[in-house]
């Protein structure tokens, strides 16, 4: 399988790609790891005639504490975060996602811009930067805007970036410490998009859960918020009857496409168990 | 479009400075196995999943089937050609595959070597969980993985001097 013809380019800065971009428009898209675009543009799905490489651009890599918030490059790789004793002391369900996303090889090249820049729906990132309250900063040909994650997704493959823009970094900000967390991801096999993913972060406060965020990753056209369920959790001990209210609530907004990993009833139904898990998870790490 | 320009590039694979002249949609792999003639490094699935095209790009394992060699341009680049010494000395790791019978048909075995190759220079010393975990992004559709997880604890026993248990832990 062999991509279609394209002109590749390989700008030194940011100014630089996005004049590209936006010069080119429609026919140029920008490359970061490559492993969702590269695959799509030898099954001939993609076919720039302009390509925009961003691995020259050195202000896009770098994890980077600033104040109460971790601000990550968009070319940070995966493999990056995962090396990472701030990720993993900071922000831990970063580091336990990350572990989840494909296999070894692919998280040396697959970036976290990239991963939540695609807008794939099977993508893990989206939900968790939905989950942490992060923002997105974004530049186009005029200038830089912020973006939150939470208002980021607008469908399958449709996201709130501008022709000719591009998102350069993800500030996150840090969750209290002694929080929990955790993401849960039913996948068929290593490598494979989630069938039901839910990632959950929380505070407990004397035996019950002061406050709560809960996101879903492949089960519906873009990664959702449950605050409904997160709501139905906070101020409970993560009883039987609250964790059942929370994965109703979750399961109400789900609608998973049926495919391969399954018809969307059964989607539905393990997105509600991954909530539970996920709940059970976060809670008894709470330090 | 017309046909996009050629582009020369360059880069050390194994050990040796190459160059070439590229469309800039040629694949690392096309580069490496049509204009090298290196043709270890295999093509298997070409979507990114059976790792039969790993390579050892600037320190990291890489998937040459997902990577444009124009991307590649001065990078430093291990295939299974450049494992052994010189003289033909295999290496720890081609040792354990021979002596633990860590393949059958054959066709996985440069991308899981050069892979682990990898994965023993920044673990030399991983648990068969880790191992297990660190060859994920290969598929080896003959052994069961059984003999490839004990090839390579051979070899970090081997690399490492210490005592190598056929038996895992």
């Amino acid at each position: 399988m062999i991509p279609g013809p394209f002109t590749y380019h390989r700008p030194g800065s940011v100014a630089d790609a996005v004049k590209l971009l936006a010069d080119f428009g429609d026919a140029a898209r920008p490359l970061a790891g490559g492993h969702s675009l590269v695959p799509m543009m030898k099954l001939r799905l993609a076919t720039p005639d302009h390509l925009v490489d961003l691995h020259d651009i050195a202000d896009l890599k770098g994890i980077e504490r600033q104040g109460g918030r971790i601000v990550i490059g968009a070319m940070t790789t995966q493999h990056d975060l995962l090396a990472s004793q701030e990720i993993a002391s900071s922000l831990p369900i970063l580091h336990e996602a990350a572990l989840q996303i494909a296999d070894p090889q692919v998280r040396y090249r697959g970036t976290l811009g990239g991963n939540v820049a695609n807008g794939d729906p099977g993508n893990d990132m989206p939900a968790l930067m939905m989950t942490l309250g992060a923002d997105y900063e974004l530049q186009g040909p005029d200038g830089i805007r912020t973006i939150a994650a939470r208002d980021f997704y607008q469908g399958a493959y449709f996201t709130a970036l501008e022709p000719g823009e591009i998102l350069t970094s993800v500030s996150v900000p840090v969750p209290p410490a002694g929080h929990g967390h955790a993401y849960e991801k039913l996948k068929r096999k290593v490598g494979d998009y989630a069938t039901a993913a839910a990632a959950v972060v929380l505070t407990m406060d004397g035996g019950k859960v002061a406050s709560c965020s809960i996101g879903l990753t492949n089960l519906s056209e873009t990664p959702l918020l449950a605050e409904d369920a997160a709501q139905a959790v906070i101020g409970t001990s993560l009883d039987e009857a609250a964790l059942k209210k929370a994965a109703d609530a979750a399961r109400a907004i789900m609608e998973p496409a049926g495919d391969g990993r399954g018809p969307a009833e059964y989607r539905t139904y393990v997105g509600g168990v991954m909530v539970v898990r996920a709940l059970k998870r976060a809670a008894a790490r709470v330090a | 479009m017309a046909q996009a320009k050629k582009t020369q590039v360059s880069m050390k694979v194994n050990g040796v400075e190459v160059e070439g002249l590229v469309e800039p949609r040629t694949l690392l792999v096309h580069f490496i196995r049509e204009n090298l003639q290196l043709t270890g490094t295999h093509i298997g699935c070409e979507t990114t999943h059976c790792g039969a095209c790993t390579v050892d790009m600037d320190g990291m394992s890489v998937k040459s089937c997902t990577v444009f060699a124009v991307q590649a341009d001065g990078a430093e680049i291990t295939t299974i050609e450049g494992m052994a010494s010189p003289d033909g000395t295999l290496s720890a790791l081609q040792e354990g595959f021979r002596m633990m019978h860590g393949l059958q048909c054959g066709f996985c075995t440069p991308g899981m070597i050069v892979r682990a190759h990898r994965l023993l220079q920044e673990n030399p010393d991983p648990t068969e969980e880790e191992i297990r975990l660190g060859i994920s992004g290969n598929l080896c559709r003959c052994t069961g993985y059984q003999n490839i997880v004990k090839a390579i604890r051979y070899a970090a026993a081997k690399i490492n001097g210490t005592e190598f248990k056929e038996a895992a832990e």
